[in-house]
């Protein structure tokens, strides 16, 4: 019966129809908050009608344009621009593009600034194109149209955007709301109407809203001709549930609450049209004040990354110090006898250069350093990272196995930024309804007056019943043979029911018909769903608070009562008559609603039949239920208990239906105190009101329980057992209560029998007796201790034995445990259990606890949710994924990426995740791997150059290097590469561990990577000198002058680097070759052409290649000889590290290309041999079972 | 949060399924290299297999050059003499004879070459210290500005500017053999693009040398900077603080044991930096002068090559891959506390 997570019980509006309901909320009275309109924070004044008002025109309040884009055409650039440049890689480069057009620049300012504008330019289009989009999906939003009084009674189409504070709007049926809106009236006579906030809270419910009654008469456009009204209320704020002003309306004042307020972005539904004056607009709008944008996030591979950004500035610095510092020395002696190096002229020379001034040129020479060895920078790393994210999340959004065609919703990777973060998620946090189970039920079992009606099997019978009968096929097959869509006869919505005894009219032949035909009426007429005839076909289809509540519509329809119509007051049922055998109708008045909530755990409605007898009607958790039933309703009481213990056990929602006849005398002395009770405006209302409900449902008669399954959603115990297998700990946080998510984990094999459960409750007798007094002190102390006693005993449990343990803790406890001085403590035991759950928690103890895990743990923590209540836990999570289901776009308007179904989360994490974790690592370890090559030459080049800062290579080899001949294959590489492919990923989970260890991107790799580009650096340079000076180089008697060498040298360096990264590549397409020998092929057109150009801007590169170096021998020679030599040390390592010591995906490329992959048994014994013991999950449920035999097979081996 | 839902229903009939392809599915063909001992051995082999005979031809190429290199930077030099006021000195004898024995047969073209050690002709002062655009063009000899502090003599430009020009190495070399006078050519000895392109022939010297301060050796002013062989040699400036520059060619062979006298006019000042001055005759062959470190490099690595290969066999064979097991795996090595 409990909707999701309903822990703004007292907020959520119902179907009130006004004279039956209790109306515990919303109709405000003047005293409480009304007191404060005029005063700070309470200063809006609304002309309605009068928009253009002088008096209105002064308040100056914003108009209805609403803009999510970050820039204008205008700020643009200095605001893109100034974002780039926050990077401090990017300020560097633009410190050093500055300093080349001082005379310290060892190059030409041109070539230093263009690589920047290129790197810049293409980050900026990037942001420019994300803005554009946004900028177009502003404009669909701000032109939509919307009816507008435009004065004499006349209403005309508007654009949203046009609209202003006071004006009349109409909204017709199925439109959205385009501000937020004072409901005056609408096509029903008392002004109420149905909304959907599925945009807003991601409830699919309809709410019911109701103008005042003094406005409601006004429904038809000329009415308002000269309709003048003043409002006064809150100012705009973030808070969607609560509203507080008053209409001053022919002289007098009325107050106003959330019940007349249409909020902007909800719909108006099953009402044909409404009237609203406009209250907030534009920005000021209740829904977009909530819209907080989310925190951007970054990864810890980027976080990393910067580090070791600093780390080499680290480097940089230190070689242009040292540098320096022999420069210094150098030209301090160039005047000195011996050292007189006059060709330079140091008597006349320049600060930069004058060895009279020597710590000035050594200082000056230290600024010339760090522009020369900006090459040990990857100034491209960012933009190249950017680029690789968006198309690794397209090849997210395109992945046709995360497409969920029920729904028609592909996977959708909203930020990219965080791709890689999916391989490295340590901990999952996971919503329960809608997330792990479908969030629409199924009406599949009933018991009635003592018998179990209901052959349908659940979801988790069935997975029960599998692993039973064969046990080995877990290990073996990883495909999901039959989706567990059973073919039931049934194709309906809600309803899996199935049992000829009672269907199609033959439970009148069964022993307790009478009881039977009570039952069904029950269920028809106890809820407060609302019919929506279809015209056509006649059929009957149901709006409903919750699932279960149009769960129960349902069957009762299916069963051959088919509540059809309801009015204010009454119910209208179609349903069989025993006697004639034939379909009567029969009306139901409705004299009360006594609602459902948390304490009361039951609804009941009162009803008076046609006969004129008055009956109570309830349903209710058995918990509260079986306390109530009268000495008479006990009949069935021991049957239906044990039926609704085996539908608990099988992962069933149950609740036990009974009724009461009432006598005329005792309804009247009833209504009278409740209503009494109602119109109470007093805090202890609802107190009362609830007294006075408990007496009246006693001694009740049980009619029997019904089981409603929460279906788990298809593949949710498979991707569990998965997640499991890759070692990632799976927490659910979850607003049900206790025994339900005791049964989903059980039915998702998060728990097994066997499992030692510690429950950490409030719910204990010492407790619950300390509530009824009044001192909140003394309970919040005794809660205290008790939560802090019950999770040291679970630690002291869980220290002394090596059996797996779940850790259940409720809300109210975790309230406790969550404190700063428990939060530690309870961490310690919760991540030294096997499963966490959470129960009854709230959306902010759902973030809390993610939060408690991420900074706890410094570990990847991913949260995984559908509805408005997630969103908290998504933002707080590193990762948030939003389920793209039933409940609405606000878990996923705040995730980074949306997924359809929880089984795609499987995909994403093992599949995805893993691949751009490898991708982005091997891709950043690259780049860093690249420079450092580069940039070492050029200091190597100094060592003989006297550290004068003349760079070894032409300004513009400089300048390409990194955006032409080295970027594409480091940019396929990050796009394209695969250690293994998707189906090895999936079949051999622990891969995973790669990235949640964090193995690929360690520092001992990066190191060791520089350290390779430094002994790159150092094979290239000398062998290159050595090998070409002083003697000449080719058959003319030439020798090798500085341009020869260079250019040499630069090219070996880019053989070396790309052919660096062929042997790195692990997935060779058609795509690397182009990029990784097209880049070397380019290098070389290059050459070609830059010589051809006039030496004006070729200088010393002109003719060379043509000239010099084609026709010369000893420049391939050399090439080969310093290309093998370079790349000798990393094929050997790479060899010896792939045969003697392969990490997981080396183990798994050997299992593939010994074509052992298709051998299900030599397969599982790597996989087996390689999981640390699973503690959760079937595989871990079935090892349990087979443990002996499991061990003594392992000591065989 | 602004609605979107509009717009997504409205686009809702057309199906949002991604497209098959084998691209956006990431299943492209692809080849898969993984490094097999089999491949292993073989790439180490076949590198070595290749090596080792380029290195043999490369060496046999280098040791077939002849090259005689003589220092004479301190034998030309009267000992007694404070050696930088003597070579700055006008009035001294700066004329040296050397006498060099060919070892062995030097087939025509015997290149000369000048040898520098220690100096820099790298330095980022001197290399730039030039003006591109005033050498190729007549018009242009205003440009000086790079040349600081060559640029101009009497406010009047000097063409060619820049302290590469003016540190112009001026050391002369005449040969003879059993008193025969060999000629030396000093044609072709710069590349042809420096001739054609980078240097004007129109472009005449001019205020050269006529500061205060002689660097090195002068021009004559009649003839183009184009047909200035030396100083194009020259001005390609060498990458390394020791480099050789090409000064001619005696177009005849050398027997072995033959007696060359050079007379050397020692003129360039290499002792004010302490360097070393070096006259060097050699023969080439395809792979230039003598140099024995390629071939022996290639020898070397080729050597270490097979070294390794016979080494990954032995390895492969001691120590077969424990197939699939994951012990040594960092979580089994460590296992959590879970």
């Amino acid at each position: 019966m409990a909707p999701k997570d309903r822990n703004r019980d007292g907020k959520k509006k119902k179907l009130h129809f006004s004279k039956i309901y209790s109306f515990r909320c919303g109709r405000g009275g003047f005293k409480e908050d009304h007191g404060s309109i005029g005063g700070p924070g309470f200063s809006r004044v609304v002309y309605c009608n009068e928009p253009a008002d002088f008096e209105a025109g002064l308040r100056n309040y914003p108009g209805n344009y609403v803009k999510s884009t970050k820039y204008t055409v205008a700020s643009f650039f200095p605001k893109a621009l100034f974002e780039q440049f926050r990077r401090v890689a990017n300020f560097y480069f633009l410190v050093v593009g500055t300093l080349a057009f001082t005379p310290l620049a060892p190059y030409s300012a041109v070539s230093a600034i263009i690589p920047l504008i290129i790197v810049i330019g293409a980050s900026m289009v990037k942001e420019g194109i994300e803005d554009w989009r946004r900028q177009q999906q502003d404009m669909e939003v701000n032109n939509r149209k919307v009816k507008v009084h435009h004065g004499d009674g006349l209403f005309q189409n508007t654009e949203w955007k046009n609209l202003r504070v006071g004006d009349i709007v109409k909204v017709e049926k199925d439109e959205f709301f385009p501000a937020d809106l004072l409901l005056l009236s609408s096509s029903y006579d008392d002004a109420v109407c149905y909304v959907e906030t599925m945009n807003l809270d991601g409830e699919t419910n309809l709410k019911l809203k109701q103008g005042l009654e003094v406005t409601s008469f006004m429904n038809e456009d000329v009415n308002y001709k000269d309709f003048k009204a003043l409002v006064k209320c809150e100012d705009p704020n973030a808070n969607l549930y609560t509203f507080v002003g008053s209409m001053e309306f022919e002289e007098q004042q009325h107050p106003l609450s959330p019940q007349q307020l249409l909020l902007r972005d909800s719909k108006l539904r099953n009402t044909d049209y409404i009237y609203g004056s406009v209250i907030f607009t534009g920005h000021d709008t209740k829904v977009i004040q909530n819209s907080t944008d989310p925190p951007s996030k970054r990864s810890k591979i980027e976080k990393k990354m910067d580090k070791i950004i600093y780390f080499l500035f680290g480097v940089l610095f230190t070689i242009a110090f040292v540098g320096s510092i022999y420069f210094g020395i150098v030209t301090k002696k160039d005047l000195d006898k011996g050292h007189n190096r006059w060709y330079l002229r140091p008597d006349s020379a320049k600060i930069f250069f004058d060895p009279k001034r020597a710590p000035a040129a050594a200082t000056y020479h230290f600024l010339t350093a760090l522009m020369l060895y900006s090459y040990l920078i990857p100034i491209s790393l960012y933009v190249s990272i950017e680029i690789v994210k968006v198309l690794q999340s397209m090849f997210i959004n395109q992945d046709i196995h995360m497409y969920y065609e029920e729904t028609d919703k592909p996977a959708h990777a909203r930020t990219s930024n965080l791709n890689e973060e999916l391989g490295q998620v340590d901990t999952i946090l996971s919503d329960k309804t809608g997330t792990l189970t479908c969030n629409s039920m199924e009406f599949i079992k009933c018991s009635v007056a003592g018998t179990a009606y209901g052959r349908g099997v659940t979801e988790v019978e069935r997975a029960m019943a599998k692993r039973n009968g064969s046990p080995l096929m877990v290990n073996g097959k990883d495909v999901v043979e039959d989706s567990p869509k059973s073919a039931t006869k049934s194709s309906i919505k809600g309803y899996n029911f199935d049992d000829e005894r009672i269907a199609d009219s033959n439970w009148v032949n069964e022993l307790h018909a009478d009881v039977i035909q009570k039952f069904c009426r029950l269920l028809a007429v106890c809820h407060t769903a609302i019919p929506e005839m279809d015209e056509e076909t006649g059929k009957v289809s149901y709006e409903a608070e919750s699932p279960d509540e149009a769960a129960f519509v349902i069957a009762a329809r299916e069963l051959g009562f088919e509540f059809y119509r309801r009015t204010q007051t009454t119910v209208s049922v179609n349903e069989l008559d025993t006697s004639s055998g034939k379909k009567i109708e029969r009306e139901y008045k409705l004299l009360n609603v006594l609602e459902f909530n948390s304490t009361r755990k039951r609804m009941s409605v009162i009803v008076k039949d046609e006969e004129g007898k008055i009956l109570l009607l309830s349903k209710g958790a058995d918990s509260v239920m079986f306390g109530r039933l009268g000495k008479n309703g006990r009949e069935f009481e021991d049957q239906t208990r044990e039926h609704v213990n085996e539908y608990a056990d099988a992962g069933l929602r149950t609740l036990l239906l009974a009724y009461r006849v009432l006598s005329e005398e005792e309804y009247k002395i009833f209504n009278e105190k409740f209503l009494e009770a109602k119109n109470l405006v007093t805090a202890d209302r609802e107190a009362l009101i609830d007294e006075v409900t408990e007496t009246i449902e006693q001694d009740l008669i049980l009619l029997g329980a019904t089981a409603v399954e929460d279906k788990l959603q298809p593949g949710v115990p498979e991707c569990i057992d998965k997640l499991a297998q890759a070692g990632i700990k799976l927490w659910v946080l979850t607003g049900d209560k206790m025994e339900t998510a005791i049964n989903i984990g059980f039915a998702c094999s998060l728990l097994r029998q066997g499992m030692k459960q510690i429950i950490i409750t409030l719910e204990t007798p010492e407790i619950i007796a300390l509530e009824k007094g009044d001192d909140k002190n003394a309970i919040a102390k005794a809660s205290r201790q008790s939560v802090i006693q019950q999770i040291t005993e679970g630690k002291a449990q869980v220290r002394s034995s090596s059996e797996a343990f779940a850790l259940i803790i409720d809300g109210k406890s975790l309230a406790y445990a969550l404190e700063d001085d428990t939060k530690n403590l309870f961490l310690e035991l919760a991540i030294s259990c096997a499963s966490v759950i959470c129960c009854r928690s709230s959306p902010k103890q759902k973030a809390l606890v993610t939060r408690l895990v991420k900074d706890g743990t410094k570990k990847t923590t991913l949260a995984i949710g559908d509805g408005a209540n997630d969103v908290g836990m998504l933002q707080e999570a590193d990762i948030g994924i939003g389920i793209s289901g039933v409940e609405g776009m606000q878990a996923v308007m705040s995730s980074d990426v949306a997924i359809a179904q929880f089984r795609f989360l499987e995909r994403l994490l093992l599949v995805h995740g893993h691949w751009c974790y490898r991708r982005i690592s091997s891709m950043i370890c690259y780049f860093f791997y690249k420079n450092v090559t580069f940039g070492f030459t050029v200091f190597l080049y100094e060592a003989y150059a006297s550290f004068s800062a003349q760079p070894a290579y032409n300004d513009w080899f400089l300048t390409l290097y990194n955006i032409f001949f080295t970027s594409l294959p480091v940019i396929a590489l990050g796009v394209f590469d695969q250690d293994v492919s998707a189906r090895f990923c999936l079949k051999f989970p622990m891969l995973y561990q790669e990235g949640v260890q964090n193995l690929l991107f360690s520092w001992r790799r990066i190191i060791g990577w520089m350290l390779n580009g430094v002994c790159s650096a150092v094979i290239i340079f000398f062998l290159c000198t050595k090998a070409l000076d002083p003697q000449a180089f080719n058959k003319n008697g030439k020798v090798a002058g500085f341009a020869v060498l260079g250019t040499t040298m630069y090219t070996c360096v880019v053989w070396v680097v790309n052919c660096q990264m062929a042997l790195a590549v692990s997935y060779f397409t058609l795509i690397q070759h182009i990029f990784i020998w097209g880049g070397i092929a380019l290098w070389y057109l290059f050459l070609l052409a830059y010589g051809a150009i006039t030496p004006k801007y070729s200088s010393t590169a002109y003719k060379l290649f043509i000239e010099a170096l084609a026709p010369a021998p000893a420049f391939w020679i050399v090439t080969i000889f310093v290309v093998i030599s370079a790349l000798i040390p990393y094929f050997c390592y790479n060899a010896i590290q792939m045969r003697f010591f392969p990490m997981y995906h080396g183990m798994i490329q050997w299992i593939r290309r010994e074509g052992r992959s298709d051998d299900p048994e030599y397969c599982n014994m790597v996989r087996q041999r390689s999981i640390r013991p699973t503690t959760v999950g079937f595989t871990a449920r079935s090892m349990a079972r087979t443990n002996p035999l499991d061990g003594r097979k392992q000591n065989h081996r | 949060m602004s609605s979107g839902e509009g717009s997504s229903q409205s686009s809702s009939k057309k199906s949002r399924q991604p497209k098959y392809s084998r691209f956006t599915q990431q299943e492209l063909p692809a080849c898969k290299p993984i490094l097999t001992p089999g491949l292993v051995v073989t790439t180490f082999i076949l590198v070595g297999v290749i090596f080792i005979p380029i290195g043999l031809l490369s060496l046999s190429a280098s040791e077939r050059v002849v090259e005689i290199v003589d220092r004479y930077d301190e034998d030309c030099i009267p000992s007694d003499q404070e050696k930088t006021a003597f070579i700055q000195s006008d009035k001294t004898n700066k004329t040296c004879v050397r006498s060099l024995t060919v070892p062995k047969k030097m087939q025509h073209p015997v290149y000369i070459y000048y040898q520098l050690d220690n100096f820099y002709q790298n330095h980022r002062r001197y290399v730039k210290s030039r003006s591109d655009k005033q050498l190729r063009n007549p018009e242009n000899e205003d440009l000086t500005s790079p040349c600081e502090p060559e640029a101009r003599v009497d406010n009047k430009p000097i063409v060619p500017c820049g302290l590469v020009a003016w540190s112009l190495f001026n050391d002369t070399y005449g040969f003879s053999v059993g008193g025969m006078n060999l000629s030396v050519n000093k044609k072709d000895i710069a590349w042809d693009s420096d001739k054609n392109y980078k240097f004007g022939s129109k472009v005449y010297p001019k205020n050269f040398q006529q500061g205060s301060l002689i660097g090195g050796g002068k021009l004559d002013e009649k003839i183009p900077l184009s047909e200035q062989e030396d100083l194009l040699v020259w001005m390609r400036t060498a990458a390394l603080p020791s480099f050789r520059k090409l000064y001619g060619r005696i177009e005849q062979d050398l027997e072995a044991n033959e007696m060359i006298t050079v007379v050397i006019q020692n003129n360039y000042n290499a002792y004010a930096f302490g360097g070393k001055k070096k006259l060097v005759l050699s023969t080439t062959t395809w792979i230039g002068g003598k140099n024995s470190f390629l071939g022996l490099g290639y020898i070397t690595i080729g050597g270490l090559c097979l070294f390794i290969a016979t080494t990954f066999i032995v390895m492969y064979l001691i120590k077969p891959r424990p197939y699939g097991d994951p012990s040594y795996l960092s979580w089994n090595r460590n296992p959590p506390g879970n």
